[in-house]
């Protein structure tokens, strides 16, 4: 759908992160993609814009500033979601919460 | 008053999924409620209730504190760290997701549901090795707090990444007792159990949640025989 959200979730560990795209497919208005390692997020940052990144588990605090910082030059207005729980309960709160702007 | 915020039972989220009934604090998959997200780093207390032979299948986690308190009946868990145990209470669990972790969560027993607690805690620290704990609890005493949980590996109770204190107790109608914050830079989130309690002065009943923050001590007083959660935690991510 052309309208819907564009989320790039960046996760290493293959189970999770099949959970959190089920999870965000779930919902129409959402559409997300995924990306294990910084540099294939970058690749995906550069080919479409992103409306949100979510940092999912395995990745250094270097590497989650190091993708921070790329996707904020290319698009200052993205938004940034340390997720926290591994495709659980709180994902939707964290992207609803962060769409509304809190 | 400025500095708290009371949650009653009743205004609590609930799922109801046949064989799981939830009642949640704070927002938790289906339950989205932005005023209800989280009270410091505490980020859900789910009180569930799971029927006879029913539970949670293999599911993931990671970065986060999870602990549960068993009420009634025995919860058996597996996970992909090798961990096979039952839990019953008067235990404690945690675990620390961390980098990532698959685990099963089943009522042991065949008819009779089980109670229990879960409880999130944001970790002050990501990517962490997972690991898994429990114990035992000494509840021999009443009319005292026992320290379930710190951040200290060499304390009472199990230890998590956070700085975060929890304490149980059972109390006799009619007793009191003065709870002092181990850092004042934290809030406190008591949770009724059971009975009727007054917290600095605020009245509380069963499963009534009441948060309180940019104070140093909380005086409490059973109305009630009560048994009482006290969850200190940062109050900023």
């Amino acid at each position: 759908m052309e309208n819907q959200i564009q989320i790039l979730v960046v996760c290493t560990h293959e189970g999770i992160m099949a959970t959190i795209l089920r999870l965000i497919g779930n919902n129409t208005a959402w559409h997300a993609v995924g990306a294990t390692d910084v540099a294939e997020t970058k690749d995906l940052l550069k080919l479409k814009h992103f409306d949100v990144v979510l940092l999912g588990n395995g990745l250094t605090e270097k590497e989650e500033a190091d993708i921070v910082d790329f996707a904020k030059v290319r698009n200052s207005n993205t938004k940034i979601i340390y997720h926290f729980g591994g495709g659980s309960g709180l994902l939707f709160g964290e992207i609803h919460e962060e769409l509304a702007g809190k | 008053m400025k500095n708290t915020i009371i949650h009653r039972a009743n205004t609590r989220g609930v799922a109801d999924l046949g064989w799981l009934k939830s009642y949640q604090t704070f927002s938790f998959s289906g339950y989205y409620n932005p005023e209800r997200m989280r009270f410091g780093v505490l980020r859900v207390l789910n009180d569930d209730i799971v029927d006879g032979s029913k539970g949670f299948g293999d599911h993931p986690h990671d970065n986060m504190e999870i602990i549960s308190i068993p009420l009634q009946g025995e919860l058996v868990h597996k996970d992909s760290m090798g961990n096979e145990a039952v839990i019953k209470p008067g235990e404690i669990q945690v675990m620390s997701a961390g980098t990532g972790i698959y685990h099963t969560e089943f009522n042991k027993n065949d008819t009779e549901p089980v109670k229990f607690l879960q409880i999130w805690v944001y970790p002050n620290k990501r990517n962490v090795t997972p690991r898994y704990d429990q114990i035992a609890i000494p509840f021999n005493e009443r009319n005292v707090l026992h320290q379930i949980l710190s951040p200290n590996t060499d304390d009472n109770g199990v230890w998590i990444y956070q700085n975060a204190w929890f304490n149980m107790g059972e109390f006799d109608a009619g007793k009191e007792i003065n709870y002092q914050l181990n850092d004042k830079a934290n809030g406190v989130y008591v949770f009724v159990l059971n009975g009727d309690i007054t917290v600095n002065g605020q009245h509380l009943n069963t499963r009534d949640g009441m948060g309180l923050w940019d104070t140093d001590q909380l005086n409490i007083k059973a109305n009630t025989d009560t048994q009482v959660l006290l969850m200190e935690v940062p109050m900023e991510l």
